[in-house]
């Protein structure tokens, strides 16, 4: 008996072992459905371009379907199509969920992989990444939020851009798709009447790829074998032949270039500054009467891009920067300034988990996409509820990342024109619940990201509006919780934020897409 | 019986708490060769306290101005029972509390993880002069608090369920002994309170896929009614996970591997029948992706029947 109890016990053990503790993990974006817009959006070779309205591209005549060479074009899919493999039945999968979206994805990636402060040199002084050499320690670049808000929002303009100008040469060419023109080609995403030359994909692709060769010079290899992929998805899937697929990447490259012109010239790249820039920050916050910021790191790390407020906007005009921004934070010693300072010391002692789950979720920071990243998932996440065409998907997001990286500079700009300092530089033992950023306090920059971004978002979604709105205002707040910002920094960001969102949404209502 | 409860001797619970970036805790009754006859409980209360200021990013060994010093304070308490002389079962939940000497990062306090174990003495015989023992223990762990597991290096554990078996084979010649034991950690998935992020790669989900682990033990020292003193080295080894990239943060399922020694000292007063106290430290000499932490414990146990002895 007793020896049937043990062994019983000991098969039960094992049984329990072997299935407890799931493995098994589907992420949010992995099981998504074939993008099947409910509208191609034809006309939007009408829509207005944010930089190329006047620009000229050039894209070659294509060959008449029954030219021998378009003939190869398709015997080509259909020797693909032949033997899938379930690793290309994968790849298939994973892009027809949408262009746009995957990458915005993959940006999303790059930014989280470079999102990293360099380490200090031996001296105490700190390196700065270098474009010329992106793979030395520290690398090219540190995607911290201004940087990163920039990225998205190039990269989202230039897609945006470069698919208003697939569409043009796809009405003006109006080839269909090889699945229309040969019943032996089997379309394996779902079909559509959008003609087929240059592709749509091949233009996001090229234009991102390019675009990368600027803002991630040191992941080239992996941008490239992405293009590669999806460039054998629209084949294996019969959705482009090779010269739809090429016409499409050189048409994006070129869209890139005007692109790359001007975030060459917009001034970030000087945005780091010099020792000379921080040491007037200081003397002239003092000269106001002011307690100058100060880095609370260890060794003491110049402020992050203090010269990223002098960036040329993407959709405000340079000069509507300074008038964007909010009046002075509370002063010293003022009854609002000390009842917010009390707060934040009461949060410093609050151990709900509630608080400490809110900072967590939307802290952002260090090895993340940034909270204007978190933005773009949360967007992507409600975009393809929405079955939307490539080009709207390039639209909406090209609104919504312009719109995050002017909040950037309209931020920057507060935070170094205030210079104030944080609360736990202010009162010595205020503990956080998440890493100190090193910048200065007045705005938050999570809340102006996010009042922006929600701004943006309501105009696109407004059955959603409210609701992101109340993310916003919890993204906000999460700095306040975590006891890194007064609730003043909060409030005024979200507010400001707001006021940059609708100069987006301004553009929204007049770019022809509604 | 009297002469078991001498035989197997009066040890119960004494901690070696393995301090990764992570605080993990497990009873020391599941990794030695003691056993406490039926019907004999034993209640254990322990304090441990953990140190350092250096740690391995990746393979690379810095320090942190920005933590200084990371401590915690491991208060734990529980109890071991004699269900018969061979198997033994065990409940210890600790209380923790971690902080950091420089910056401003708040350290957590609160209840950890529920371990429970059963131990059983597969195998007694004599062989030549000594005597050999086999044990099989099987072990668990469930989060009691509501902890955040993605807060190292303060997060008080990975608040993961977890599952383990350990083989253990102790043989002792007179008063001397020498123990070595293998272990094998299944983890369950841990949900985060972000909704993304980054390994090697980018993850659009609140859920973490844990490395599982491997700890090997190897013992040996002097056990008499009076005095267990004992030098132990362990290694803690997850089979998989990935390096803290340089000066970023450290993550749950990050490879965290952990070579310590140390030693361990138990007393029992004749004159308080029952009473057992336990004092021990270890120091981790090798790591990666964890701390080189220094622990010290301390420990009483007091062990009583339960049944009134039949004579």
């Amino acid at each position: 008996m007793k020896k049937n109890i043990l062994y019983i016990s000991a098969v039960l053990a094992v049984a329990l072992f072997a299935s407890s503790c799931k493995k098994d993990i589907t992420e949010r974006n992995q099981d998504l459905p074939a993008l099947a817009p409910a509208n191609i959006d034809l006309n939007a070779d009408t829509w207005v371009p944010i930089l190329t309205g006047a620009s000229s591209f050039t894209v070659a005549t294509p060959e008449a379907i029954t030219t021998p060479n378009y003939l190869a074009d398709l015997n080509e899919i259909k020797s693909y199509q032949k033997n899938l493999t379930s690793e290309q039945k994968d790849i298939i999968k994973y892009w027809s969920a949408g262009s746009v979206l995957r990458w915005n994805e993959i940006l999303r990636e790059l930014v989280a992989k470079h999102n990293l402060p360099p380490y200090q040199n031996d001296d105490g002084s700190y390196p700065f990444p270098s474009a010329a050499n992106p793979l030395a320690y520290p690398q090219f670049p540190f995607s911290n939020p201004p940087y990163a808000a920039r990225a998205y929002a190039y990269i989202s303009a230039a897609q945006y851009d470069a698919l208003v100008q697939a569409w043009k040469f796809k009405k003006s060419f109006n080839r269909a798709a090889p699945y229309k023109n040969d019943v032996n080609v089997q379309a394996l995403v779902p079909k559509s009447d959008l003609p087929s030359y240059p592709s749509e994909d091949a233009t996001v692709a090229g234009v991102t790829a390019q675009m990368m060769v600027l803002l991630f010079p040191g992941d080239l290899d992996f941008i490239q074998k992405k293009v590669a992929e999806e460039k054998l998805y629209r084949l294996m899937a019969g959705a482009n032949t090779r010269s739809d697929w090429d016409a499409g990447e050189n048409l994006g490259k070129q869209v890139a270039n005007v692109f790359l012109a001007r975030a060459r010239t917009d001034k970030a790249g000087a945005a780091i500054g010099t020792q000379a820039d921080w040491t007037k920050f200081e003397t002239d916050a003092k000269a106001a009467g002011n307690t100058p910021w100060i880095s609370l790191e260890l060794p003491h790390r110049p402020p992050m891009l203090p010269l990223f407020p002098k960036v040329t906007p993407i959709l405000l005009p340079a000069a509507a920067v300074a008038t964007v921004r909010p009046a002075a934070p509370y002063k010293e010693g003022t009854a609002e300034y000390e009842k917010d300072l009390k707060e934040v010391m009461a949060m410093s002692n609050d151990h709900s988990r509630d608080h400490e789950r809110i900072v967590a979720f939307w802290a952002d920071g260090v090895g993340t996409a940034t909270p204007p990243g978190h933005w773009n998932s949360i967007a992507a996440e409600e975009f393809v509820k929405h079955n939307w065409s490539e080009v709207r998907w390039a639209r909406n997001f090209a609104l919504l990342n312009m719109a995050q990286m002017d909040a950037a500079i309209v931020c920057w700009d507060t935070k170094y024109f205030y210079f104030n300092p944080r609360p736990t530089q202010m009162v010595a033992g205020i503990k956080t619940l998440t890493g100190i950023p090193n910048f200065p306090s007045y705005i938050s920059g999570h809340a102006t990201f996010s009042g922006a971004a929600a701004t943006v978002l309501g105009y696109l979604v407004p059955e959603r509006a409210t609701e992101f709105m109340a993310m916003a205002n919890e993204a906000g707040m999460s700095r306040l919780y975590g006891g890194i910002h007064y609730r003043n920094d909060c409030t005024v960001g979200l507010a400001t934020g707001v006021k940059v969102g609708e100069y987006a949404v301004n553009r929204g209502k007049t770019d022809g897409a509604n | 019986m009297k002469y078991l409860l001498q035989y197997t001797y009066r040890y119960c619970a004494g901690i070696i708490a393995f301090v990764a970036l992570s605080q993990t805790v497990c009873a020391q009754t599941e990794s030695d060769a003691i056993m406490i006859p039926k019907n004999y409980l034993c209640i254990a209360g322990m304090y441990a306290h953990n140190n350092w200021d250096h740690y391995w990013e990746g393979t690379l060994k810095r320090e942190n101005l920005n933590l200084g010093t990371i401590s915690s304070n491991i208060y734990n308490v529980g109890a071991v029972y004699g269900l018969s002389n061979r198997i033994n079962v065990s409940a210890f939940m600790p209380y923790i509390q971690t902080k950091a000497s420089a910056g401003t990062l708040r350290g957590q306090r609160g209840f950890q993880d529920i371990n429970l174990a059963v131990k059983w003495m597969a195998v007694r015989e004599q062989i030549g002069r000594g005597l050999l023992s086999f044990h099989a223990i099987a072990s668990g762990s469930i989060p009691v608090g509501n902890y955040q597991g993605d807060y190292l290096p303060f997060a008080l554990g990975s608040r993961s369920k977890s599952i383990a078996i350990r083989g253990l084979v102790n043989y002792q010649i007179g008063r001397f002994f020498v123990a070595g034991a293998g272990q094998y950690i299944r983890k369950d998935n841990i949900t985060i309170d972000r909704d993304a992020y980054y390994t090697t790669e980018m993850h659009y989900t609140n859920q973490v896929a844990l490395p599982n682990a491997t700890n090997f033990l190897v013992s040996a020292g002097f056990r008499s009614l009076l005095l267990n003193v004992e030098a132990i080295a362990t290694k803690y080894t997850t089979l998989g996970g990935f390096d803290i990239t340089r000066n970023n943060m450290p993550f749950p399922s990050n490879r965290m591997n952990a070579t310590a020694v140390g030693g361990l000292v138990k007393y029992m007063p004749q004159t308080l029948k029952g009473l057992e106290f336990t004092l021990g430290s270890n120091y981790v000499v090798a790591g990666r992706n964890v701390g080189q932490n220094l622990q010290v414990m301390g420990g009483v146990d007091y062990v009583f029947s339960v049944k009134k002895e039949k004579k």
